[in-house]
């Protein structure tokens, strides 16, 4: 994610915070990211710095750009500040990365698609963000033709035409029984709740009426 | 490991092992030569004969290897004898002495030990490959220990043809012992459960094993093995639970299992009905689903009250160790490990753990304590409640912090442990910390040997306090942190003395490391360059240097330069 005249990152660049304004990130606008050694601010991680959806560049259209990045900023006046990326500092804390693979554990969900006649599982531990979990899904059920309504964003994240797509959306069940929506709690309240994955047919979808968190206020 | 005082001899006292002359110890003309054979001779042994028969018979009892180096040090003689009755070798740097010279020293070794990377580069801080081959030391070994029954490796890079030359080479083969080891893989395992026969030991502890799709389980013989014990809980691969199950019941001698998490709770049940002589069983496993939840901890600890040593998360929290303290007053060691070791989160365990531990479990000699805020209240009355501590190692996991309650930095607390405890040998400090802090180790910490820094200290003089007043010192491990290398230079005097000196991102010169390497010419000083950074600039990334009798090593990667 350098900026293409490869200055450093570490510098708020007056002539590189235009490129970072239209870069799709969902960080501040002028932030710095990357591989700083940013000071803590402490405290638990904003539920933004969890959502870690980059909206990419390659697939999405140019004429777009001006309204995803002018999304995301909106999206981002309306969130909590969050506290700024931090980058992991190289062996601190140390612990050996054995014992933090162990720590880690693995988080095999079930995940179950509506019409499909098997079942997946998926190793949650394995993913950062619903962002990279949705992408996994979709590579797993490639075959089926479909789309992923992903309500973190209001809009359909797609990896085919849609022409004969059927339309999915990914629920979970927690710990207390419940069904529930991706993308309401921080990802890692979801990791540590989420017992297994659904999902259903968007026409079947009531009673499952998108949550529109005070964040996700803009409409599609 | 045991981490005996190793005063391997220094370089003046290794001698041309080749002369043989033999000491007299009293006036008389030269006795018989080695290779006579006279019958007067035979009939009539010189005394100094019988003086070595006496010490070689004594000496086989001696086990302490501190012992063993003074006894080797009194003379020709006995620096002979001694060799010959030693049956355990450990090497702490295995690139301070080459495979030939100890396997020439020392000829009828059982067991082996041998050390290799630094520590800090289990945390990443050094490139892959910079070293601590076995492959040198197995070949060596299989020409001069036919006999050899143990090998102990720690942060060594083992290959699967050295595993398949030391099955081969032993045919007594008997323990297996690698930790932190890396390089070799399932197909290597089963190579040694197939062919060693005697096995007693196979332990894999935080090993890195590749999964070359080989079920080694399956490779021990069916018709029966000597396992006492079998730990594998680092090895990531799935296993064939059936074979497992077989293996089990094949081993009567079984004591120690430890699994991996492939292993469900309820194959856990079926192994434990086939083996009811182990003393010890762990799982391996730390998976979020099943692990132990804080409620059912506290009765089951307050039910222990032998425990002496426990290792736990800190998903117990503060309560969790309060319920230890009240119940564990035999503890002896503790570990407490973050189950997210991050900086930025609030940690459930803190100061009040730790002021709980300290007065309930009195007889605390080993800590090791991640946390993310702490306060000097806490660490002093550890000090003053702990007084056998000869282990204190604190991880305020989050950089340069302070008492979280005063404000201060943690320089008093830490410097009540070294004033207090009386035992310690091994100190790793952490949170703010400035010189003060290095200075009461120094002025106090008279039989440190271990100590690990990062993220600490204001100036030179901070680590000067420390070379200048740590005459024991043996293992310093230093990482981010302001020292440079005048500060480096005050410990010439010690340097020999010490097992390494590892100092990264601290603000070391080429000049400043070049005149120590000139200073001590038995001193191999590395300079490790990060691979992405390969640029011969005048700042040192990684300085690791090590007293060795082999100058150079000859197995050097590109990014480091031995100065």
């Amino acid at each position: 994610m350098s900026p293409e005249d490869g200055s450093n990152l570490l510098e708020s660049d007056a002539a590189s915070v235009s490129f970072k304004e239209t870069e799709l990130t969902l960080g501040l606008p002028g932030e710095s990211r990357g591989l700083a050694l940013i000071e803590k601010t402490g405290g638990k991680r904003g539920f933004s710095e969890t959502v870690d959806l980059n909206l990419g560049r390659s697939s999405t259209v140019d004429s777009d750009h001006k309204k995803y990045s002018g999304e995301s900023e909106t999206d981002v006046q309306n969130m909590a500040k969050p506290p700024a990326a931090k980058a992991q500092v190289v062996g601190w804390p140390p612990v050996r990365a054995y014992r933090k693979n162990a720590m880690k554990g693995c988080k095999y969900v079930k995940v179950a698609v509506d019409g499909a006649p098997y079942l997946r599982k998926v190793d949650l531990e394995m993913y950062n963000s619903y962002q990279q979990l949705l992408n996994a899904l979709q590579d797993m059920f490639s075959c089926s033709n479909f789309t992923i309504r992903n309500y973190l964003n209001e809009r359909a994240v797609t990896n085919q035409e849609v022409n004969n797509g059927v339309e999915y959306v990914p629920i979970y069940e927690d710990k207390d029984g419940d069904w529930m929506m991706l993308g309401d709690v921080p990802w890692k309240m979801f990791v540590e709740s989420c017992k297994r994955l659904r999902l259903m047919k968007s026409s079947e979808a009531i009673g499952f009426a998108p949550r529109t968190p005070s964040k996700c206020s803009s409409s599609n | 490991m045991s981490e005996d005082d190793d005063r391997s001899p220094s370089p003046n006292s290794i001698t041309d092992d080749s002369s043989q002359t033999r000491t007299y110890t009293t006036g008389s003309g030269p006795g018989p030569g080695p290779g006579s054979s006279s019958v007067l001779e035979y009939l009539a042994p010189c005394p100094d004969q019988v003086l070595e028969n006496v010490l070689e018979n004594v000496l086989w009892f001696l086990t302490s290897r501190k012992d063993r180096n003074a006894a080797s040090l009194v003379c020709r003689s006995w620096y002979r004898v001694e060799a010959l009755t030693r049956s355990d070798l450990f090497i702490g740097n295995c690139y301070a002495v080459s495979p030939k010279r100890a396997t020439s020293r020392f000829t009828r070794i059982r067991s082996v030990t041998l050390k290799g990377r630094p520590r800090f580069a289990d945390f990443n801080l050094m490139p892959p490959n910079w070293g601590a081959h076995l492959a040198p030391w197995v070949s060596a070994m299989a020409l001069t220990y036919p006999w050899l029954e143990k090998v102990h490796l720690k942060r060594m890079s083992v290959t699967d043809d050295d595993l398949a030359l030391l099955a081969e080479s032993f045919s007594g083969f008997k323990e297996l012992v690698l930790v932190c080891c890396d390089g070799f893989g399932t197909s290597g395992l089963a190579i040694v459960a197939s062919r060693c026969r005697q096995l007693k030991v196979l332990d894999l502890i935080e090993s890195e094993v590749s999964d070359d799709d080989v079920d080694w389980i399956s490779y021990f013989p069916d018709t029966g093995t000597c396992l006492e014990s079998l730990i594998f809980d680092c090895v990531e691969c799935p296993i064939d639970f059936d074979a497992l199950e077989r293996l089990v019941a094949n081993s009567p001698s079984l004591k120690k299992l430890r699994l991996n998490r492939h292993v469900s709770m309820g194959q856990l049940h079926r192994l434990m009905v086939q083996a009811p002589r182990l003393t010890h069983l762990g799982t391996g496993s730390f998976s979020p689903s099943e692990d132990v939840a804080q409620e059912h901890l506290k009765p089951i600890i307050s039910n222990c009250h032998k425990l002496q040593i426990f290792w736990v998360l800190d998903s117990i929290c503060d309560e969790g160790l309060q319920a230890v303290a009240a119940t564990c007053k035999e503890l002896r060691e503790l570990r407490v490990f973050p189950f997210e070791a991050r900086e930025d989160i609030e940690g459930p365990v803190s100061e009040v753990g730790l002021q709980a531990v300290s007065e309930g479990c009195r007889k605390l000699q080993s800590i090791l304590y991640f946390c993310q805020r702490m306060t000097n209240a806490a660490v002093v009355a550890m000090s003053k409640n702990c007084p056998d501590l000869v282990v204190f190692r604190l991880c305020i996991m989050g950089r340069h912090r302070p008492d979280h309650v005063t404000g201060e930095p943690m320089d008093e607390g830490f410097g009540a442990i070294v004033m207090n405890c009386k035992k310690l040998t091994r100190l790793a400090v952490s949170g703010l910390l400035t010189d003060r802090a290095f200075a009461y180790i120094g002025k106090y910490g008279k039989i440190v040997r271990t100590l690990s820094v990062a993220f600490a200290g204001d100036s030179d003089m901070g680590l000067k306090y420390v070379l200048e007043g740590c005459p024991r010192l043996q293992k310093l491990e230093i990482r981010d942190s302001p020292f440079g290398d005048a500060a480096l230079l005050s410990g010439l005097h010690h340097y020999y003395n010490m097992r390494f000196l590892w100092m990264s991102a601290c603000n070391l010169s080429n000049q400043g490391c070049q005149q120590i390497a000139q200073a001590l010419p038995r001193l191999v000083v590395e300079v490790i360059k990060h691979e992405d950074n390969l640029d011969m600039d005048e700042n040192v990334d990684t300085l690791y240097m090590y007293r060795s009798l082999e100058g150079p090593r000859d197995d050097v990667p590109r990014f480091v330069s031995i100065l």
